[in-house]
């Protein structure tokens, strides 16, 4: 473990809002090794933005803070540096790329200007070469022309190119850790396999980690090597992707898995549901987070919540019941 | 599963289609300079043809572009096609409008993407599914409030919902009311486009499983149309795929799946990504984007991304045709011509 490049430990971040302070984040730890990916999946509100954010240091301020826990990059507790000291970190050693490509992209630069801004702030770098750099880059994330696309502006990209603009400047400085949070939820699927096959050849290029979040277990099952089920904030559980997709041993990350439809399963018939609602994060309940949807609760999950229990290798889960989970 | 397929369709022919799509057009003017005169023209749905038989769920699958909500809204009416013809139960509405439309709008019905925007939100739920009623001037106070509390308990949320408004509705919900609202003056077709592209997954098998069980016991036809190929599949008696405006490929949900001849349907497939971590999938990805419907390319308008691409699709268009092994199956492509 101590050979990670990022680990997460004992995370908490809240929110102070209007009703109150909401914990969006809940004790959680993980760690991502260098060059792997890990995919980070759950539902809306599960808290996987937060996380990301978090570890970015780039909370909605003064609402969002980490109340607890320590966040590691190659052994520096990112939660205890100055603000200063985090701008060199953003974008040198983690990139990030948003969900919609065209805000996290401003409409009034060009895409050359966009791009050269990163090696500006963190290369002591000439104006000829960072050019030059910036070509080699929309090359790389395969833009066609690069040399007429420097000089567009945003709204005359699609959304794969904005995406792939987006990817080369989070690149731009090589990072170790890309965090790239629904990188492709606005796209249609034929250009998301585009931009999960040019992460994936950048990683093997470049040998960075990813962190991938998203809400799609198909899009995890083809990219990660290991997989973090999130649940109201909490992990519900992680393993390496066989081990969740093999043997899922919570209730949610069964339920969310039965519930995709496929295109094997026959036509019309019933779909398995997770009935009911994830719980608000105003009054979360006091035992376990899943209780009042889960086909196997007991009186017992209502009490406190489960601890998180090892099951075999890096597999862990968070249930009381989940022997009987992998009996079944 | 053929054998099914077959004593389906052969009783469907019996039957008189519900709804008779014929060479649809949809084209926009797009207005350019600065006196603004029309140039050219956004052909979002560029000749497209269609039966739905009663009971029937036809899907509509495509990238975003190709025209499929254009054409959910020609059907629906919100739209006067540019040309073609919409018969539905053997009365062309393709021309129709006003007064001579309304018994339509009670037929037809529309379920939208987001519900939060496609209900009014200063409107309770009891308001909004008792407008139906008010606009059709059906019943009175009485017998519509009677409906729609059995509206609400049909798609499953409690009756004190008549007081909340819509921003007290988690999304799953909230499109339980659009669904309410669609099926509240007994339609016997509804568009349902996107409806569960903005669910969350545990929420989205939810809301399939209203929609199929509301079909079976009002014997609804659906045209659903979504982005999700899986989805549209679980759903769908046929499917038809479009690209920039036209159908390139229409046969059972099985054997669009299984057979799937159009090089465009066959990158669809292999591009979805499978929740199933040891079919790592040695995929054929598509290159570059959906070339605009204002100036597709001449010939076949995917000779431009078309792995199988030949001399021929650049200068010819090629027709949609039936398959001769399987006549339901038809694809439009020079390859099986």
């Amino acid at each position: 473990m101590s050979d990670a490049l990022l680990s997460v430990d004992n995370l908490i971040t809240e929110f102070e809002t209007d009703e109150g302070r909401v914990r969006a984040v809940d004790d959680i730890s993980f760690s991502v090794q260098p060059g792997e990916t890990l995919g980070i999946v759950g539902e809306s509100g599960c808290g996987k933005s937060v996380t990301a954010l978090s570890i970015m240091r780039l909370l909605p301020q003064p609402m969002g803070q980490i109340v607890g826990g320590e966040i590691k990059l190659n052994g520096e507790d990112l939660t205890k540096l100055k603000l200063s000291q985090m701008e060199k970190i953003r974008g040198n050693k983690i990139g990030m790329v948003f969900q919609e490509p065209m805000t996290a992209l401003n409409p009034v630069h060009t895409v050359g200007r966009q791009l050269a801004e990163v090696l500006y702030l963190h290369k002591d770098i000439s104006k000829d070469q960072a050019l030059r750099e910036c070509l080699e880059m929309l090359d790389k994330v395969g833009i066609p022309s690069p040399d007429v696309r420097m000089g567009e502006y945003p709204h005359q990209l699609s959304g794969g190119m904005r995406q792939r603009v987006v990817i080369a400047m989070a690149l731009a400085c090589q990072p170790s850790l890309l965090i790239a949070d629904e990188p492709t939820t606005a796209l249609d699927v034929t250009i998301q396999a585009q931009i999960l096959e040019l992460i994936k050849e950048l990683q093997n290029d470049m040998g960075m980690a990813v962190m991938l979040i998203t809400h799609d277990l198909g899009v995890i099952a083809e990219t990660s090597n290991s997989v973090v089920v999130m649940y109201a904030g909490k992990v519900a559980e992680q393993g390496n992707v066989y081990e969740i997709f093999d043997n899922p041993s919570h209730p949610y990350t069964r339920g969310l898995l039965d519930s995709i439809p496929k295109l094997e399963t026959v036509p019309k018939s019933e779909l398995s549901t997770i009935e009911g609602m994830v719980p608000g994060l105003l009054d979360l309940p006091v035992g376990c987070r899943f209780e009042n949807r889960c086909p196997r609760r007991k009186e017992s999950c209502k009490a406190a919540p489960p601890p998180i229990e090892v099951i075999a290798g890096s597999h862990q889960v968070s249930c009381y019941e989940w022997s009987k989970s992998v009996n079944e | 599963m053929n054998g099914v397929n077959l004593s389906m369709s052969d009783k469907a022919e019996t039957n008189s289609p519900i709804l008779q799509v014929r060479d649809l057009k949809m084209h926009f003017p797009v207005k350019e300079g600065i006196f603004l005169r029309t140039g050219k023209y956004n052909k979002a749905v560029d000749g497209v043809s269609f039966d739905i038989q009663p009971g029937e769920t036809m899907g509509l699958v495509g990238e975003s572009g190709c025209g499929k909500s254009t054409l959910g809204r020609c059907i629906t009416r919100l739209y006067k096609p540019t040309a073609g013809s919409i018969v539905f139960e053997d009365k062309d509405i393709t021309n129709i409008s006003g007064r001579e439309l309304k018994p339509y709008r009670q037929d037809i019905q529309m379920i939208f993407q987001d519900p939060m925007e496609s209900l009014n939100s200063r409107h309770t739920v009891g308001d909004i599914l008792m407008e139906p009623f008010i606009v059709q001037n059906i019943g009175d106070k009485q017998y519509r409030q009677k409906r729609v509390k059995e509206l609400l308990e049909i798609v499953g949320l409690p009756s004190r919902s008549i007081t909340r408004y819509p921003f007290e509705f988690s999304g799953g919900q909230r499109q339980r009311i659009g669904i309410a609202r669609s099926i509240a003056l007994n339609p016997k077709l509804i568009v349902c486009d996107e409806p569960v592209s903005a669910l969350d997954v545990s929420i989205q098998s939810q809301i399939l499983n209203l929609l199929i069980e509301l079909q079976r016991e009002f014997n609804l036809s659906y045209l659903f149309i979504a982005h999700d190929l899986a989805v549209v599949k679980h759903i769908s008696d046929r499917i038809a795929i479009m690209y920039l405006g036209k159908v390139v490929e229409s046969s059972d949900g099985e054997s669009v799946y299984r057979e799937a001849k159009h090089p465009y349907t066959q990158s669809l497939i292999s591009a979805i990504p499978v929740p199933d971590p040891h079919r790592k999938a040695d995929r054929q990805i598509l290159v570059g984007d959906v070339p605009s419907p204002i100036n597709p390319p001449d010939g076949c308008t995917f000779h431009t991304r078309c792995p199988k691409a030949m001399d021929s699709c650049s200068n010819k268009s090629p027709q949609l045709v039936s398959l001769p092994e399987k006549t339901q199956h038809k694809v439009s492509c020079h390859l099986y011509e």
